[in-house]
């Protein structure tokens, strides 16, 4: 699973940053048929779990209504340098991880 | 003195003869060409072309961040990767997919971007061909050829793609399918006005391999051509069958000038 995640590389103590994160991912919605007409079955990234230096600072289930390959962002406070850690488990199990650091200065 | 229409009429005419010699060679099918050009995006709606015009929210970017990393990847017994021998990417393919499909001596034939990865895994690599819009063949063309983005298509047809380039415009314009319609009766005829809820596009290949909403995937350029076929209700040539590479052939020339926008998003 290929992912891609964006957040500044730089900032300020206390400034509000953007984070962004895109996830190769089909998506199956459950409510599709293949061509023989058997149902194929539900398998949607379930859960994106944001941690910023082990705390949890973002957290979203998704489900058959999201696109293909879900995107998303979200803003928080700069407060101390570190690594920005995306976590995330579709249907089937499978699992993806992806980080980004970040330096903040005073 | 001539008469003010005789005079108008020789002054149009010179001004013919100076457009021609200004194009270079034309063909006969000059005329055929759109006027004037314009890509797909144009005719997608504003957040479609919000999607395609920042880099971290368009989709197509995962299949390249892919290609990236296979770029790398050693392959076959050779046990070479693609930087091996090109280096970087950036520069070594930098234009390379504006001059595509060319005519490649050794094989004898036809070759886009796609038959030229499969080419260089199966004779320099000594690697198994990437089956054709695999996941790996995709990631691997997209991030090519998003290395000439913002360049020109150049469309050029050298004697070698002539006849190929010939068969892919009598192909343009023959009708086929159930609807008994030809390419040229949507993307050249009626380009820019509605087919049900959508406008019709001029049918250019200079955003692809793109990102397609409606497939919810990427996918390569003769995808979308069969797309079409099937839209026609006509059935659908083989990947890399010589209908399709002569499409492509008359389709690079017909687009000539246009800046490549792979990854492209299109509804």
């Amino acid at each position: 699973m290929v992912a891609r995640v964006q957040v500044p590389g730089n900032a300020k103590r206390g400034e509000i940053i953007d984070i962004r994160i895109a996830i190769q991912h089909k998506m199956e919605t459950g409510f599709r048929f293949d061509l023989f007409g058997k149902p194929i079955p539900k398998n949607v990234v379930n859960e994106v779990v944001c941690r910023y230096n082990g705390a949890e600072i973002f957290r979203a289930e998704l489900g058959s209504g999201i696109a293909a390959n879900p995107y998303m962002q979200f803003s928080t406070i700069a407060e101390a340098s570190g690594e920005i850690v995306f976590d995330w488990v579709d249907d089937a199990g499978e699992r993806g991880t992806e980080r980004a650091s970040i330096t903040v200065s005073a | 003195m001539l008469p003010r229409s005789l005079r108008h009429a020789c002054a149009l005419a010179c001004l013919f003869v100076w457009t021609c010699t200004q194009i270079g060679p034309v063909f006969a099918a000059d005329a055929e060409r759109p006027s004037p050009l314009r890509s797909g995006i144009e005719f997608t709606s504003a957040d479609v072309r919000s999607l395609q015009d920042d880099d971290f929210q368009n989709p197509g970017m995962l299949w390249v961040t892919r290609g990236e990393e296979l770029w790398r990847v050693a392959a076959g017994k050779s046990g070479k990767s693609c930087a091996d021998c090109h280096q970087r990417a950036e520069t070594s393919m930098k234009g390379v997919a504006a001059r595509y499909p060319v005519y490649d001596a050794a094989a004898g034939d036809v070759v886009n971007l796609e038959g030229r990865i499969n080419l260089c895994r199966t004779h320099r690599q000594a690697a198994k061909p990437l089956v054709y819009e695999s996941e790996n063949m995709l990631a691997l063309t997209t991030y090519v050829a998003h290395q000439s983005r913002g360049a020109r298509v150049e469309g050029a047809v050298p004697t070698e793609l002539r006849a190929s380039f010939e068969r892919g415009r009598e192909r343009y314009r023959k009708r086929i399918g159930q609807m008994d319609l030809a390419c040229t009766h949507c993307h050249q005829q009626n380009w820019g006005r509605t087919l049900l809820a959508q406008t019709i596009s001029q049918g250019h290949g200079n955003a692809y391999p793109a990102y397609r909403l409606e497939w919810q995937s990427l996918g390569s350029l003769q995808r979308r051509l069969r797309a079409c076929y099937f839209g026609v209700r006509a059935e659908m040539p083989p990947y890399q069958s010589p209908e399709l590479l002569d499409l492509e052939v008359y389709l690079a020339w017909r687009g000539r000038g246009l800046t490549i926008e792979t990854p492209g998003v299109r509804r």
